[in-house]
């Protein structure tokens, strides 16, 4: 199982760093003449409404696609960092605060949140990424605070204690890396949520945009032509489920291995 | 033997505590709903006022609509923009405590009948989605426990997949599949049963995905354990463990998710309500969106919110029931 | 007569690993046996062997597994689930998880009677009750309604039997029934099985603990990696054993040894027949002579040191004669040892100290000394304030009232930032050391950062110094506290708190959840490092087998407070307390074993 995520994100890598091993044709080709064709040995995805080659575009749109999954959670792991650690640590005045604070973003559950960011700042790459790196912000804050709570009160925090070491020693030398073993688990996790979610934005409309060479772009083009020419968004959207499987089975491989060690 | 006997006495708890406790809590959660969804409206409202652009040209049918400077007065004195943000943000909340969510921009429609209007099929599709989730993931979960590894393994990785699979991805291939090719089931929303089962489908699987595996892990951690090892040996077969034990500890962790499920939920709708033409929340929330519809996305996203703690509500209630020791512990 | 169950040459396998081999044993109508046996000895799996319950990964076969006239290994489904719970019944360890904590008492054990009996649910429910009061519950109606974290370990041990012997059962198979239960409470639970047996159910026996099961059985079977290595009556098998681990095992057990006394060998390869060893009081005087004879080799389960290395010879001080109640007089080979040999220097003080949790009075007005080179043993229940006693000592905790000195200066008045340059002094070692190690770290790096705080110039070598000093070979350093055993963890504990040169390490039931035979290992660890280090002990029990054998002092505390202080010897040759009275007439003796003095 692992095996096939790791071909499947070697595969990946590769397409977003040197696309044109993969697919030697122009992303961004016009032939008016040949558009909307479906899959055949000459396209083997198909063309889109330009006579663009569909599979081309899919390999050098990796590079852009993975780069605002990747984005995303940086935001949203950044953020989350932050108020986590300061729930964590904080005196209970702070960690109160911010619980409260959490429980209200949390009401605004999955897109909305990213909607009403979006309804304020207008649509389009920049802001639908930091529009889902915000959205997934609270869920992952809320997990790092109780994975510091966790930390501080096991008992081998103690024994340091007890050894005689500074509060600062303890936090960054026990509580600080046995947090960011979980944050690691987390970003794979999250960077196929992201990419799902940036995906989806897109799909509405509210994402990228043609002739961007970015999946979400082809799938926005391809949203009004789905019963007549359904390759145009199978084929990308395909391409998203197996990054976010693949990256999400990678992360829970990486989680069993910490487990077992 | 009775000297023994005084360390083990632990007194039984009074009967008539736990009403008050009962009150108590529920005053308390009323008050924590209550403050969130003040929260909420703050937050939207100040969202919105950062919208860039004058308001009352979006009224009038967006910037760019060549509106005279009177009509534009007259927009701002009927949605009280030229007063300070304070009185603004004051009137706002009171208007919300009387239920008036304002006039929609673009219907030009008392958003509170706009959204009840659209609220009733969303409801509906949320619900059957969940309900036919919950089977489909308590279906894996019995199934791969009884199935020994090989079921264990595939169950897991539809699991995986099925979470990591979007929703409007999920709905293109089910139409190609049921429509398109096998003629089926309509592709867009009818009125009745058959144009509800692509939709809830799309919503269903990828819940079912994340409910089926939380359910998996707590099952098999029931099966393994003491309790059911004690059960056995007394006497209890297969069929009276499961019914009688296991299934209400992987219920648990189930019930903790289905207000995180009820987000995905309106999310999702979001999208299949676009795909498949449905009428509904989420159908309208975009086009408010792309609209900037302020007043209604105001509504909407309150209505959620508003939503979304009662049913949050409610799952804590409903683990309190299956889970009596929570009773005890507040 | 018949046996009731006749088990011959019964082998259970996972998969490719033998788990139990060769198991033969029959069991009278109404008669008792014990099985004895460590963990990893394979009687927890014959149990559940015996009942089918075995697990679905389990290949079961036997020559004959009868009971009464039902063959166990090739009985149907149902014929099985008949048997279990009307004719034979399974009574385990921790009650707090063989009851489904969501369900309430009653309906578990009304369980047993609606699978095999044909009463309505009114009918149940009083037979419930009368069984709950039979057993010696309390308020039954009421108990009957409650969740097994609603009640105490004793009474949940009892529903748990109630459940077991609600159909009248033949044979009852009790695995572990009273371990982790306070002295007393363990009492009454056993006083309960013999009286089910003295009434006519068969009874198996089940336990680590030879006290336990010498009580009430009159035959023992002495189990051992998945064989029975021993069976006989129990007074034979305990005056004379004949196998060499049996007589480990005896010997292991700390109640009614000596001070100072080894409880078990040394490690593999050390030369044996130390002058300093005194002959112990006893009849397993034949224990003694081990040393490098096949046997050993295998016994030496956890120690790491591979059987080929150079032999050690353990530091026992020379001219130390480790006789009862003796004083530590020899000089510790340790800086600052001033003074006369009679002179004792404090190293803590504790008075009138006082903590409150909430309305709860958890130490109510404790006070002690604890001198250079002794120990001081602190032995009650649970709930009687001992833990967090130590939790005070260590200042992990600030008492309300009351004060710690170490070494004559103020330690639990002070702020921690004066404090921590003399944490040092102060080491501690827990009940479960695993979880007091960072699970990312390795052996080598915990011993590094607790050797001055990581700042040690040649970690290597001292890390491998202190390794040896506590018997783990040099190459444990590399490994994860995760993959040893738990004698092992143990060691590394103790290496990690004698690092930064103690004067005092704070010992909370620091061998609780070993076997006994590393339990022995360990003590004697304690022992030697005490001598050679000039260490003193606060240690913290509720086994006073255990701390009979290892304190120079006892306090024996209750609900918070101290009913009983004094020296060892003297506190158990003769209670004054009402409570420590009852204490000591609830612990398990070895039946057999001469009484000491």
């Amino acid at each position: 199982m692992e095996v096939v995520s790791l071909l499947v994100i070697a595969f990946l890598a590769v397409a977003a760093l040197a696309p044109f091993l993969l697919a030697p044709g122009d992303p961004l080709a016009i032939d008016p003449l040949d558009s909307f064709q479906p899959p055949s040995p000459a396209h083997v995805f198909g063309t889109d409404e330009s006579g663009r080659d569909i599979f081309t575009r899919i390999v050098h749109g990796t590079g852009a696609s993975l780069t605002i999954g990747l984005a995303a959670t940086a935001i949203g792991l950044g953020l989350a960092l932050v108020f986590g650690l300061l729930a964590g640590f904080g005196p209970r005045w702070l960690d109160f605060g911010t619980t409260r604070l959490l429980e209200v973003l949390f009401a605004f559950p999955g897109l909305l949140f990213a909607l009403l960011f979006i309804v304020v700042y207008g649509p389009g790459v920049v802001t639908s990424t930091i529009a889902v790196g915000l959205s997934t912000a609270p869920g992952y804050a809320r997990i790092i605070r109780s994975r510091v709570i966790q930390v501080r009160t096991s008992p081998f925090l103690e024994a340091s204690v007890v050894l005689g070491r500074s509060a600062r020693f303890r936090i960054a030398r026990h509580v600080l890396p046995n947090v960011a073993g979980s944050l690691f688990v987390l970003a794979t996790l999250g960077v196929g949520q992201s990419i799902v979610w940036a995906s989806s934005l897109s799909y509405l409309g509210l994402g990228a945009v043609p002739p961007a060479a970015e999946w979400g772009a082809m799938l926005s083009a391809g949203r009004t032509y789905i019963s007549s020419f359904w390759w145009m968004t199978f084929f990308p959207g395909l391409f998203i489920v197996l990054s976010a499987a693949a990256t999400t089975l990678l992360g829970r491989a990486i989680q069993q291995r910490g487990r077992e060690s | 033997m009775a000297g023994s006997l005084s360390v083990d006495l632990v007194g039984a708890p009074a009967r008539s505590g736990a009403r008050g406790r009962l009150i108590r809590w529920a005053l308390l959660r009323a008050g924590g709903v209550l403050f969130v969804l003040w929260a909420v409206a703050t937050v939207t409202f100040f969202a919105l006022q950062l919208i860039p652009g004058d308001p009352a040209e979006a009224i009038l049918g967006g910037p760019g609509s060549q509106a005279s400077a009177e009509a534009l007065a007259a927009a701002r004195a009927e949605y009280g923009l030229d007063a300070p943000l304070p009185v603004q943000y004051l009137a706002y909340l009171g208007r919300l405590a009387t239920g008036d969510l304002g006039t929609s921009y673009a219907l030009r429609d008392d958003v509170a009948s706009v959204i009840l209007d659209v609220l009733g099929p969303t409801l509906l599709l949320a619900g059957l989605s969940l309900l036919v989730a919950s089977l489909i993931a308590l279906g894996l979960a019995m199934w791969s426990t009884r199935g020994g590894r090989v079921a264990a393994a595939v169950g897991s990785l539809l699991e995986i997949v099925a979470a990591a699979v979007p929703h409007f991805w999920l709905a293109i291939s089910l139409i190609l599949l049921f429509s398109t090719t096998l003629g089926w089931l309509p592709p867009v929303s009818v009125p009745g049963g058959l144009g509800l089962v692509l939709p809830v489908l799309t919503l269903a699987i990828p819940l079912a995905g994340f409910l089926g595996q939380v359910m998996r892990e707590a099952l098999l951690d029931a099966l393994d354990s003491p309790f059911v090892l004690a059960a056995r040996a007394r006497g209890e077969g297969d069929g009276g463990v499961f019914w009688r034990h296991a299934l209400r500890h992987a219920a648990i962790p189930a019930i903790g998710l289905v207000g995180w499920a009820f987000g995905s939920l309106v999310s999702g709708a979001v999208v299949v309500e676009t795909i498949f033409a449905r009428q509904g929340l989420g159908r309208s929330l975009l086009s408010a969106v792309q609209g900037r519809d302020v007043p209604l996305v105001i509504g909407i996203v309150l209505v959620v919110a508003l939503a979304y703690m009662l049913v949050t509500t409610l799952t804590d209630l409903a683990d309190r029931v299956v889970d009596p020791r929570l009773k005890a512990r507040s | 007569m018949t046996a009731l169950l006749s088990v011959q040459n019964l082998s259970v396998a996972f998969g490719a690993t033998t788990v139990v081999s060769g198991v033969s044993f029959d069991v009278q109508p109404g008669e008792c046996i014990g099985i004895v046996g460590e963990s990893g000895s394979g009687k927890s799996v014959t149990a559940r062997a015996l009942l089918g319950l075995a697990g679905p990964r389990s290949t079961v076969t036997a020559d004959a597994l009868r009971f009464d006239d039902t063959s166990i290994a090739d009985a149907p489904p149902r014929r099985l689930r008949s048997l279990r719970g009307r004719d034979i019944g399974y009574v385990s360890q921790g009650a707090l998880v063989a009851l489904d904590p969501l369900r309430t008492v009653g309906r578990e054990i009304g369980d047993s009677l609606r699978l095999h009996g044909g009463l309505n649910a009114r009918q149940r429910s009083e037979r419930v009750q009368s069984l709950l009061a039979d057993v010696g519950v309390p308020e039954p109606g009421v108990r009957a309604g409650q969740r097994a974290d609603q009640l105490s370990g004793g009474l949940r041990q009892r529903a748990v039997i109630a459940s077991a012997i609600a159909l009248g059962p033949q044979l009852l198979i009790a695995d572990e029934p009273t371990t982790a239960l306070d002295s007393t409470v363990q009492a009454g639970i056993l006083d309960l099985l013999d009286r089910l047996r003295s009434e006519g159910t068969a009874l198996i026996l089940i336990s680590h603990d030879l006290a336990v099961v010498s009580r009430l059985a009159s035959r023992v079977l002495v189990m051992r990696g998945g064989r029975i290595v021993e069976s006989g009556t129990t007074a034979r098998v305990l005056t004379a054993p004949r196998h060499p681990y049996t007589r480990q095992l005896i010997a292991a057990v700390p109640t009614d040894r000596p001070r100072g006394t080894r409880l078990g060998a040394p490690g593999p390869g050390a030369p044996f027949g130390n002058s300093g060893d005194p002959s112990e009081a006893g009849p397993v005087a034949s224990a003694r002579p081990f040393g490098n004879s096949g046997d050993r080799a295998e016994d030496a389960l956890e120690t790491a040191v591979p059987s080929g290395s150079a032999p050690r010879v353990p530091e026992f001080p020379k001219g130390a004669d480790g006789g009862p109640g003796a004083a530590r007089g020899g000089a510790p080979e340790f800086p600052k040892g001033t003074g006369a040999a009679g002179a004792r220097e404090a190293v803590v003080e504790a008075t009138g100290l006082v903590r409150r949790f909430g309305d709860r009075l958890a130490v109510d007005d404790v006070g002690f000394v604890l001198e250079r080179g002794r120990t001081l043993g602190v032995v009650g229940e649970s709930g009687s304030g001992k833990t967090t006693v130590a939790r005070l000592v260590l200042a992990l905790d600030r008492p309300d009232a009351g004060e710690v000195r170490v070494l004559g200066e103020p330690w639990s008045a002070v702020p921690e930032r004066d404090r921590r340059g003399r944490r040092p002094l102060v080491g501690a070692i827990y009940q479960d050391a695993l979880s007091s190690f960072d699970p990312r770290a390795t052996v080598g790096a915990i011993l590094a950062d607790a050797l001055s705080g990581g700042r040690s110039r040649r970690p290597g070598t001292e890390v491998a110094e202190l390794l040896e000093q506590v018997g783990l070979d040099s190459s444990v350093a590399a490994r994860r506290p995760r993959l040893l055993s738990g004698g092992q963890q143990q060691r590394v504990a103790i290496a990690r708190a004698i690092a930064p040169r103690p004067r005092v390490i704070v010992c909370d039931e620091p061998v609780s959840s070993l076997d006994v035979s590393v339990q022995a290992q360990v003590l004697d660890l304690l022992d030697e490092l005490q001598r050679d280090l000039g260490l003193s002990y606060l240690f913290i029990t509720h086994d006073l087998g255990v701390v009979r054998h290892v304190s120079d002092d006892v306090l024996v505390m209750r609900d918070g407070r101290v009913v009983e202080r004094g020296p060892t010897e003297a506190v158990f040759e003769d209670p004054q307390h009402e409570y420590t009275r009852r204490l000591l007439a609830s612990a398990p003796r070895i039946a057999g074993a001469a009484p000491r003095g």
